[in-house]
């Protein structure tokens, strides 16, 4: 089966550095003729590579803005991170204007749900004996334990995150007022690559109820531009207040963690959710019920589309939920209307396992292929140098033993066989010019820190 | 295929690097992550037995397509009362040692509890070696 992802290399960009390839957290990338390629079965849709890239030529998909307007009802779904970004001076109820004036008819802050993810979360909590449950809120997570961690499926509560419950809700919000289904589109305003990846390939789920997905800073622009333009402060927001403080702090670090029973312990940053998971899996640690664990350094915050320093948005939310904080009482707010059933939309389905990096289905296959990659590595230098178009030495060794790369491919050892007349020096200029593009050898004044760097 | 591992005494923070060692090469043959999983636990607790109770060790793995053969031998105080030593609860850990999270006793009996066999032999005053086997299909047990 194919793996959608967001993420995807734009080869008029990319100078085929290796800067995402030796970031990537999976080892999903390589170069080939002077260009990175993403290894679709082992990209979780993270972003690192994102993150990293000097000349922003990794692209993240969206949806056209056009797409919107084939529905008469455009509903768009807002995460908290999306009004945090900006600077406190921007009134909420201005995003929400210039939201309306992009296109969309209604606005409802996903974080309005999380009251029900709470209560779907204590019941898996208690008809789940498993520990540590691992939150499912991070869909680059889910992704990283799939293919990374797979002993540790099992342990990934079950329980649908705010987007999806909210776009359940608000769909049948809106079907209740008697619009006909067909005539809902629901958009979600993303803040990352994996949450596009999560509604078009969900984990555990058949369908997403969303319809498409608008990139965070796409909208952050059209908003700045429309408040620039034509903006005074008037109208009063236009949207289902139900907001609670909890419910804007939820994408935050330490957001989930702090409604959990018993131990938990919230880590954000790939780096560190996966040194982490390294050692749960050894159960090197014991005793902890909860993790709460997010891809992003401060969660969606840090989100690779938001805009807005990630501090900065983090304050912003944490000043807003004081603010609701103060006046929210139990009578003034409103609680969800009854429009979904816990049993039947709070709940995912079975997350599937798919371990990365197996040599072969077959044990003895697997097993010569082992003994080979060993051996190899007793020849590669081991110092990761990356030359070969491969992360590492060892993912090198590993790309050799299955087939995809070869021996020549490591400058260190080509220069040996060159050396000892196994490999001409025509074949070694060949080799270099398959991997890093045959222009890579000649002169070019354009790139970063040379002659001419901006032209 | 064979894979060795030293261990140093006394060295808590890296007890668990062979594990995740041999965790990585069980998740390259494909093995079965509940089989894996098994494995990964006994010898994880059979690092930390080393570094808490002796002065060095040695892991040795032997994998062919069926079973993968563990050996730990250690240099240490050995044990006197093997019997005595494999009760859930039993430990001679010092303080120190339990108050790092380590020592509670079930070390030996969780590695028999996530291995198809196990062998202990000691000398007391010499060391210790233990040594587990468990098979890679779920059907070869």
């Amino acid at each position: 089966m194919d793996f959608h992802h967001a993420l995807f290399v734009d080869n008029d960009l990319c100078i085929g550095c290796t800067h995402c390839m030796t970031i990537c957290p999976t080892q999903a990338i390589r170069v080939r003729n002077g260009k990175a390629i993403i290894l679709a079965n082992r990209c979780v849709d993270c972003g690192e590579c994102y993150k990293a890239c000097p000349v922003s030529a990794i692209g993240v998909e969206q949806d056209d803005l056009e797409m919107i307007f084939k529905y008469p009802v455009r509903v768009i779904l807002i995460p908290s991170v999306l009004i945090g970004q900006f600077p406190r001076k921007i009134m909420t109820s201005g995003i929400y204007n210039a939201l309306k004036d992009i296109g969309f008819t209604h606005i409802y802050e996903v974080e309005n749900t999380v009251d029900m993810v709470l209560e779907a979360g204590k019941q898996y909590m208690h008809e789940h004996k498993i520990r540590p449950l691992i939150s499912s809120y991070c869909p680059a997570i889910v992704r990283l334990i799939q293919v990374k961690y797979p002993s540790l499926v099992g342990n990934i509560m079950k329980v649908n995150p705010p987007i999806d419950m909210s776009a359940m809700y608000y769909r049948e919000k809106l079907k209740s007022s008697g619009i006909p289904q067909d005539e809902i589109g629901l958009f979600y305003a993303t803040p990352c690559a994996a949450k596009i990846a999560a509604v078009k390939s969900p984990v555990g789920e058949v369908e997403s109820a969303v319809t498409g997905v608008i990139n965070i800073n796409f909208l952050y622009n059209r908003i700045l531009n429309y408040l620039q333009r034509k903006y005074t402060e008037t109208e009063p927001p236009q949207t289902d207040d139900l907001l609670s403080s909890k419910g804007i702090l939820w994408s935050l670090t330490r957001g989930e963690l702090v409604h959990s029973n018993g131990r938990a312990l919230a880590i954000d940053g790939i780096k560190n959710v996966n040194e982490f998971l390294e050692n749960i899996e050894n159960e090197k640690f014991d005793n902890i019920d909860f993790l709460e664990l997010r891809a992003c350094d401060e969660s969606c915050a840090g989100g690779i589309l938001i805009s807005g320093n990630r501090f900065l948005t983090v304050e912003r939310l944490k000043n807003r939920a004081a603010e609701y904080k103060a006046r929210e009482n139990d009578k003034t707010r409103k609680p969800l209307d009854g429009f979904l059933n816990l049993n039947e939309h709070g709940f995912l389905g079975n997350i599937e396992p798919r371990p990365m990096g197996k040599l072969d289905e077959d044990l003895s296959a697997a097993l010569k292929k082992m003994e080979r990659k060993r051996r190899l590595m007793c020849y590669l230098p081991g110092f990761d140098c990356a030359g070969c178009g491969a992360p590492d030495c060892q993912t090198l060794a590993e790309d050799i033993v299955q087939g995809d790369a070869q021996v020549s491919h490591c400058i260190f050892l080509q220069q040996q066989m060159t050396s000892q007349n196994l490999l001409s020096q025509e074949q070694a200029v060949r080799i270099t010019g398959n991997i890093w593009g045959k222009e890579r050898l000649e002169k070019n004044c354009n790139k970063l820190g040379a002659e001419d760097e901006n032209n | 295929m064979q894979f060795r591992h030293k261990i140093a005494g006394g060295d808590f923070g890296k007890a668990g690097n062979a594990a995740s060692s041999v965790k990585k090469i069980l998740r390259q043959l494909n093995i079965d992550h509940s089989i894996s999983k098994r494995i990964v636990i006994a010898l994880y607790e059979g690092e930390v037995n080393v570094v808490a109770h002796a002065y060095s060790g040695i892991i040795d793995a032997d994998i062919d397509d069926t079973k993968i053969k563990i050996t730990i031998t250690d240099k240490g105080p050995g044990i006197a009362d093997i019997e005595q030593a494999m009760q859930e609860g039993y430990s001679t850990a010092t303080p120190q040692v339990r108050e790092m999270g380590f020592g509670a006793g079930m070390g030996l009996s969780n590695m028999k509890k996530n291995s198809d066999s196990m062998k202990i032999s000691s000398i007391p005053g010499d060391g210790t070696t233990v040594e587990l086997i468990t098979f890679l299909k779920s059907d070869a047990r």
